[in-house]
């Protein structure tokens, strides 16, 4: 089977005539005599572009698994010692008390509760939103609308946490309140709208929180979304035309099968933001002592924020270890996050 | 090269002949621009030495030491110094590492391991505390008809450890008689980073509320009741939006805030909170320290029952050596510090600090005097 190919080859590309390629296949190797040798030569040869790109390219890949090796292992040799130090169960405990070295007391329950609870009502908001704003911009807009406004949703990434999180507290959470404080009263039935553990005219709730969150990773979402979205084979879309589908019934059909792996995987990127995103929840969350308890209404505070809001009087190795610990379990979390959109992405492969 | 490098030395000295007559016109006429403050003074300066001084620590008193700075600047026109509000612990750290010619600390230097590497610091000899900056505390409230509340140490523990959850709670009432307290749910403010205002300020509940506040001290608050905001802004934001809030921050940020602010009864009526109260109180001060190391004992500010003296003051030190300077940086550090407790404490009462009181003053110069 595999000489009839390499036959083929010299006389496709040499085209000079039948009776050439017939002798090329007839002797393989005899044909091109000429090139053969020099191409033999050329191919174990390496030009130094190919090499240095490649060394390039090799070495930023290792350069990054390295990197992040070794905060995994910064973060654990830190954390070890002071984890032997805690008097409290670290994965169980809502307790929280750093203040004494000698008797640490940490545990992160409250925090992976209150990151994880509040990434997800920020994941719930702005899942739709993006998929909405990205299915207009690419489907529904007219091109000349489609590039500007693309530019502006993208420029809700630029703006600095801390603005996030000042216009957090100071302009949405007032006008929260009175919304928060309604739901509180007639769905407080539900769990999840039940009283917590702040007060709400305070405007510091996960609830709050969430929604700013939603706002930040809005336009990560939505970028990505955006892209894969207008990757859609054009083949498709006229296919389903063609068999007299709507708009809808387009997108419905050949544009979402199409991106949803990517929609996904933009969304868990969106995810990863929120856990991690420090200032803004340091600013608007209201940090208390009592234990979460799954309402929107809950006040407490995620990995990052504890972390920020001890920073800046670290003067114990014993305390920050603590902290340091806590940063542990969030980087593991964060891969968790990672990993598992990497696996969704991979499985659905067959739309690429 | 020669011609340049004669001028440039002809230059130099020109300068600084020139700053010298400076400071000393200055100490002739004395210090006509602090008089507004009670500590007017005209000691004289001995500006030079190190032209960037470095110093490092507590972040409650940045403030202060910008205005010490711009009156240092102001004084001797070739000094400078730069302050990185790190923490208290950083700052100690920094100074005792001898990466900083003076640290600032919101408590005394821990014995004996802080104390010994700081003399290791010093070449051998002993640092020096010395308590520059005052910063009253005001418990902050907003509670809508309700001016000029009194409170004391053990009714304030109650409601900062949620042993009193009501506004019209009869101990409250006890102490305003005449005031129409609602019946209103205690919103409890706190600091929910780690800050030597809570410290200060659970100190002075241990010290002062009779056996009330049990939580201890430290710089996280303890008292388990009400939410955590971030740093005085935020403690003093929050409480501003809620009726029924109240909390406890350094005195400007409550100002701004527009939180009433409470009088506090020591025993001897209700002290409102002004610099002379807070001066009052700082005078009565016990030093702990030998000589001029000036380490305050916190208890007698606390604990103080003298009529007139507010007692919740969060008190931060310089911390130098006595000994143990090069010769270019004693001057230097001697010469920040003069200005800082003269000419420095001016603006302090702006910046939301109290200035020292003359008896105290007095003794600060001594010990700044005594510095080699």
């Amino acid at each position: 089977m595999t000489d009839p190919v390499v036959a083929k080859r010299p006389a496709g590309s040499g085209n000079p005539g039948a009776a050439r390629g017939v002798r090329a296949a007839q002797h393989p190797s005899e044909a091109p005599i000429p090139p053969t040798p020099e191409a033999v030569e050329k191919t174990p040869h390496v030009r130094p572009g190919d090499r240095i790109f490649r060394g390039l390219a090799t070495g930023s890949g290792v350069f990054i698994v390295v990197l992040i090796g070794a905060i995994g292992l910064f973060l654990l040799l830190q954390a070890i010692p002071s984890l032997g130090l805690d008097q409290v169960n670290f994965l169980l405990s809502h307790e929280w008390n750093t203040t004494d070295p000698n008797n640490l007391r940490f545990g992160i329950l409250d925090l992976l509760q209150v990151t994880v609870f509040s990434s997800a009502f920020a994941l719930l908001i702005a899942m739709p939103i993006s998929l909405g704003i990205a299915l207009f911009l690419t489907q529904y807009a007219p091109r000349r609308l489609a590039r500007p406004f693309a530019y502006i949703v993208d420029l809700l990434a630029a703006v600095p946490s801390i603005v996030y999180g000042l216009w957090g507290i100071f302009v949405l959470a007032p006008l929260l309140v009175p919304f928060q404080s309604w739901l509180n009263s007639a769905l407080g039935f539900i769990p999840i709208f039940g009283t917590g553990n702040v007060k709400i005219e305070f405007g510091g709730t996960i609830f709050t929180a969430g929604i700013v969150l939603a706002v930040m990773i809005l336009p990560i979402i939505t970028a990505v979304s955006r892209e894969v979205f207008e990757r859609t084979p054009t083949m498709h879309v006229e296919g389903a035309i063609a068999l007299g589908a709507t708009k809808w019934e387009v997108i419905r059909t050949t544009v979402l099968p199409f991106g949803k792996a990517g929609y996904v995987s933009a969304s868990m990127l969106g995810l990863g933001r929120a856990l991690g995103e420090t200032i803004a929840l340091t600013i608007i969350l209201n940090y208390t002592n009592t234990a979460f308890g799954w309402s929107l209404f809950d006040g407490g505070s995620t990995f990052a924020s504890r972390i920020a809001l001890a920073a800046a009087e670290f003067n114990d190795p014993r305390s920050a270890g603590a902290y340091i610990a806590a940063g542990l379990v969030l980087f593991v979390l964060t891969f968790v996050v990672n990993a598992a959109a990497r696996s969704i992405v991979a499985g659905h492969k067959e739309y690429e | 090269m020669k011609i340049q490098r004669h001028g440039a030395v002809l230059g130099l000295v020109a300068a600084s002949s020139l700053l010298l007559g400076a400071c000393g016109s200055d100490n002739n006429t004395g210090a006509g621009g602090s008089t507004s403050s009670a500590t007017a003074a005209s000691v004289p300066v001995d500006c030079g030495g190190k032209a960037k001084l470095n110093a490092e620590g507590s972040s409650a008193q940045k403030n202060a030491v910008d205005a010490f700075i711009q009156a240092y600047k102001a004084k001797c026109s070739n000094g400078d110094l730069a302050y990185n509000p790190t923490g208290s612990g950083a700052g100690v750290k920094q100074f005792n590492a001898g990466q900083v010619d003076f640290g600032g600390s919101d408590s005394a230097l821990k014995a004996p391991a802080e104390v010994e590497a700081a003399a290791k610091r010093c070449q051998s000899n002993p640092a020096w505390h010395l308590p520059l900056v005052f910063g009253p505390v005001a418990i902050g409230y907003k509670l809508s008809g309700v001016d000029g509340l009194v409170l004391n140490g053990e009714v304030a523990a109650k409601i900062f450890n949620g042993g009193i959850k009501k506004w019209n709670d009869p101990a409250i009432k006890a102490l305003n008689s005449s005031a129409n307290l609602p019946d209103k749910d205690i919103a409890v403010v706190y600091r929910s980073d780690e800050s030597g205002t809570t410290d200060n300020f659970q100190k002075y509940l241990k010290t002062a509320s009779k056996g009330a506040w049990t939580q201890g001290d430290g710089k996280q608050f303890k008292g388990g009741v009400g939410e955590g905001k971030e740093k005085s802004a935020g403690v003093a934001q929050a409480a501003s939006t809620v009726d029924g809030a109240v909390t406890y921050v350094e005195l400007s940020f409550a100002q701004d805030n527009k939180l009433s602010i409470a009088k506090i009864d020591t025993g001897s009526g209700p002290v409102e909170l002004t610099n002379e109260t807070v001066g009052k109180s700082i005078d009565g001060a016990k030093i702990k320290g030998q000589g001029n190391d000036l380490v305050l004992d916190l208890d007698s500010i606390y604990g103080t029952t003298t009529a007139g003296a507010y007692p919740l003051l969060l008190a931060t030190y310089e911390i130098v050596c006595s000994k143990g300077y090069d010769a270019d940086t004693a001057k230097a550090v001697k010469a920040f510090l003069t200005v800082a407790a003269t000419d420095g404490q001016a603006q302090l009462a702006d910046a939301g600090y109290a200035p020292l009181p003359k008896a105290f003053q007095d003794k600060l110069l001594t010990a700044i005097k005594a510095i080699a």
